[in-house]
């Protein structure tokens, strides 16, 4: 059985310095809002944020609703030292986020990384793959002070795992044991990062005895998950 | 000031660009627009990074689900025989090469096909996205764009000055006044837009065209 506590509870262990990876795409219905908005109460500092974006209030935005909370909030509040993304800013430069407003004066440092080598940094994270060859990134600055080799007179490019401290992830239905669903669009990086963290704590919105979900519809097996924390 | 394509245009032409059964991804900006003009029964399956597979059209408004969205943040309608999946599955299906074409928009295409989209070098910072991945792993890469900048700069240039995105990518350019083969010899025009010619269209180009012996006005 994995503890069922509240967001405050489970952000209080979070600690300055600690990496944190924070599931979602980046739209309203895939982060863990609750438990971004409780650490955003907590006095955390230096904290190191892996996540898609880094916090893009009007993403996935419906019409006529609050945007959604995300880790826009962490940054606008100080506590961040470091964001590691493959979207940091807004794709408008006219409509700036908290980031792009004030890294540079609060020396943020921002690790830009392609999204397809970030989630494969997270899934060899989860499952002890030290490091991998990619064509991705070869000529561009992802190559910067990394190991090229030649396969068949292509080259790639040495990409090293990603792990956290901790990771914030979104589920939709969580049984008692930690087993989870994702509904939808709402996969994304909420399972990859689910195995790569130290301890992993769930935002669902539902939390069911474990003979309530269908056993082939688990995205997210229990072993990788620590606590749950009810969405309201 | 004559009349350039305008980009439901060049989405329009693109269109005509993908065979029947194709995975395709489509970009932000113009190629959002390419699924608008082919046909259902063509079979074409879309993909869109954050983890979809067959997406058709999108939510109506008020029919907004915040688990159903593609990598734009737009809001899709549920679809018969759509998939979902996580992240570094969507993205071994693009690293994998197993998506047959990419659509993607640019700030910059070399002579060679080099591509630059991810960073205006003024603002200092810039989004990667799932472009690198695309523009490595996809079969075949289609480029929309205008032909020039806001102020009429060049877009097609000897060497991007702009950071890259993938060296010797790109496979074909559409642009609001011609279509545009990256060949092993270079830059081959197939087509223009009605009204202008090669003179017109080298003069608003950095890079040098070569232009096909049986060029003919673009056709949609």
């Amino acid at each position: 059985m994995k503890p069922i506590v509240t967001p405050e509870e489970a952000v209080k262990e979070i600690k300055d310095g600690s990496s944190i990876m924070i599931g979602g795409f980046g739209g309203s219905g895939d982060m863990p809002t609750n438990l971004i908005l409780a650490l955003s109460k907590t006095k955390t500092k230096n904290l190191t944020i892996i996540s898609n974006t880094g916090g893009l209030p009007g993403f996935g935005l419906i019409q006529n609703q609050l945007p959604p909370i995300n880790h826009d909030i962490l940054i606008k509040n100080k506590q961040v030292s470091k964001i590691i993304s493959s979207f940091p800013v807004s794709p408008s430069p006219s409509l700036k986020n908290a980031l792009e407003d004030i890294y540079k004066e609060e020396n943020i440092k921002i690790e830009l990384i392609p999204q397809g080598t970030l989630a494969e940094k997270i899934r060899a994270g989860g499952a002890g793959i030290r490091a991998f060859y990619t064509p991705t990134g070869v000529n561009s600055f992802p190559s910067e002070n990394k190991e090229i080799r030649l396969f068949n007179e292509h080259k790639y490019l040495l990409e090293e795992w990603l792990q956290a401290d901790f990771s914030f992830i979104r589920a939709h239905k969580a049984d008692t044991l930690g087993n989870l669903i994702n509904k939808g669009t709402s996969k994304n990086f909420n399972p990859l990062m689910a195995t790569a963290s130290n301890v992993t704590i769930v935002e669902a919105e539902e939390i069911v005895k474990p003979d309530q979900l269908q056993p082939e519809q688990i995205n997210t097996p229990g072993i990788f998950v620590n606590k749950l924390v009810r969405r309201d | 000031m004559k009349e350039k394509l305008n980009r439901e245009t060049i989405a329009m032409r693109i269109a005509k660009e993908i065979p029947n059964n194709s995975y395709v991804n489509l970009g932000i900006g113009i190629p959002t627009l390419v699924s608008q003009f082919t046909r259902t029964e063509q079979n074409i399956i879309y993909h869109s990074e954050n983890g979809v597979l067959n997406y058709g059209s999108l939510a109506e408004l008020g029919r907004e689900d915040p688990d159903l969205i593609n990598a734009g943040g737009q809001f899709l309608k549920p679809t018969i025989g759509m998939s979902f999946f996580n992240s570094a599955d969507a993205f071994g299906m693009i690293r994998g090469g197993h998506i047959d074409i990419s659509v993607l928009g640019a700030l910059q295409i070399s002579e060679r096909g080099d591509l630059a989209n991810w960073m205006i070098p003024e603002r200092g910072i810039g989004n990667i996205g799932g472009a690198m991945d695309l523009a490595t792993g996809a079969k075949r890469l289609i480029i929309a764009m205008e032909h020039t900048d806001k102020n009429n700069n060049p877009k097609i240039v000897r060497r991007c000055s702009y950071p890259l995105t993938v060296s010797e990518c790109v496979n074909l350019i559409v642009t609001d006044l011609c279509v545009i083969s990256v060949e092993s010899e270079g830059l081959i025009v197939k087509e223009i837009a009605p009204g202008w010619n090669k003179d017109e269209i080298q003069n608003l180009t950095e890079a040098k065209l070569l232009f096909d012996n049986n060029i003919t006005e673009i056709t949609l």
